[in-house]
């Protein structure tokens, strides 16, 4: 079976996010007030060949773990979309 | 015998060339290895040049260091070897867990290129043994991803065992501690982000870069 999973990739709490806190200082001058604790990262959907859901999690956040994040600076997380 | 130093070259690097010219300038040989090599036989020093190594997709290094070459680098860095990275290298190394720590994107989000002056801050090291400790350094940077990070365990880690190897006089771009470069616990692979091999000729506007380059291609380090 294929699924469909979605791995979002953050910098760890207390590691500095410059584009967040660019992001965020940039939001009152457009109007948006009450905003706030903005944090960038990454998303990657990708199709995963597997026998169970959890099967393909497992697969997607060793994928993760190994190449998609670095682990010292960010960690990741994956989800299922749908059965693709 | 004239030390023989390996330039690795990625689909995306760009300073190999400089890098060959100032292995040369200080009087070793120095030749280009592609990064599908398997094997540094016959080399005393490997250096990992600047640039953006297979584009620095996903994250500067993340890819390269999946190149074949580099398991060729950390069996050449176990068995001692002297290894270098200047700049995107240096990227290279610590996401290939050659050196601790990572780089992130420059605290103020511009990419920097510029002079910068390094202080010396251990002569305990491959690419400072012949350098004076406290020495200022004029280096130029030239860099978006530079800001060194490592968790606070880690950091105790590098100041107990003297692997901080130089520091910026000015921070550029939110390093840790002003960190500008590392090296590994035996000081054999070190990683910085400033470029040394483009600091060799006081015409061109430094020579700083000579005595690194000169500890580099020496090759003795004291015991640590």
């Amino acid at each position: 079976m294929k699924f469909s999973v979605v791995v979002e990739v953050s910098l760890r709490t207390g590691i500095a996010d410059p584009e967040g806190a660019t992001i965020e200082r940039a939001l009152p001058a457009l109007g948006f007030e009450g905003i706030s604790s903005v944090r960038a990262g990454k998303s990657f959907r990708l199709n995963v060949e597997a026998n169970s859901e959890t099967e393909a999690l497992e697969r997607a956040i060793a994928l993760a773990d190994r190449l998609l994040s670095n682990p010292v600076i960010e960690q990741s997380t994956a989800r299922i979309e749908a059965t693709a | 015998m004239t030390t023989r130093v390996g330039v690795v070259v990625f689909p995306g690097s760009n300073c190999e060339y400089d890098a060959a010219a100032a292995v040369t300038a200080v009087g070793a040989h120095s030749e280009f290895v592609w990064h599908t090599a398997t094997s540094l036989d016959g080399l005393d020093a490997v250096i990992l040049p600047g640039g953006f190594a297979h584009g620095d997709y996903l994250r500067p290094g993340a890819l390269a260091r999946f190149s074949p070459v580099m398991t060729a680098v950390a069996e050449f860095a176990a068995a001692g070897g002297s290894v270098l990275g200047i700049c995107n290298g240096f990227q290279v190394l610590t996401e290939a867990g050659l050196l601790p720590g990572a780089l992130q994107k420059n605290r103020g989000l511009t990419f920097l290129c510029q002079p910068s002056q390094l202080e010396v801050v251990t002569s305990n090291s491959i690419l400072t043994s012949r350098a004076t400790v406290g020495a200022k350094l004029s280096i130029p940077i030239n860099h978006f991803s530079g800001s060194y990070t490592c968790d606070d365990a880690t950091y105790e880690r590098l100041v107990a065992n003297d692997q901080i190897v130089l520091r910026y006089v000015e921070n550029p771009n939110g390093s840790r501690d002003a960190i500008a470069g590392v090296s590994n616990e035996a000081g054999n692979v070190v990683g910085l982000m400033p470029h040394p091999e483009r600091a060799m000729a006081a015409l061109l506007g430094s020579s700083d870069g000579r005595v690194l380059l000169e500890s580099f291609v020496a090759g003795k380090l004291a015991t640590r």
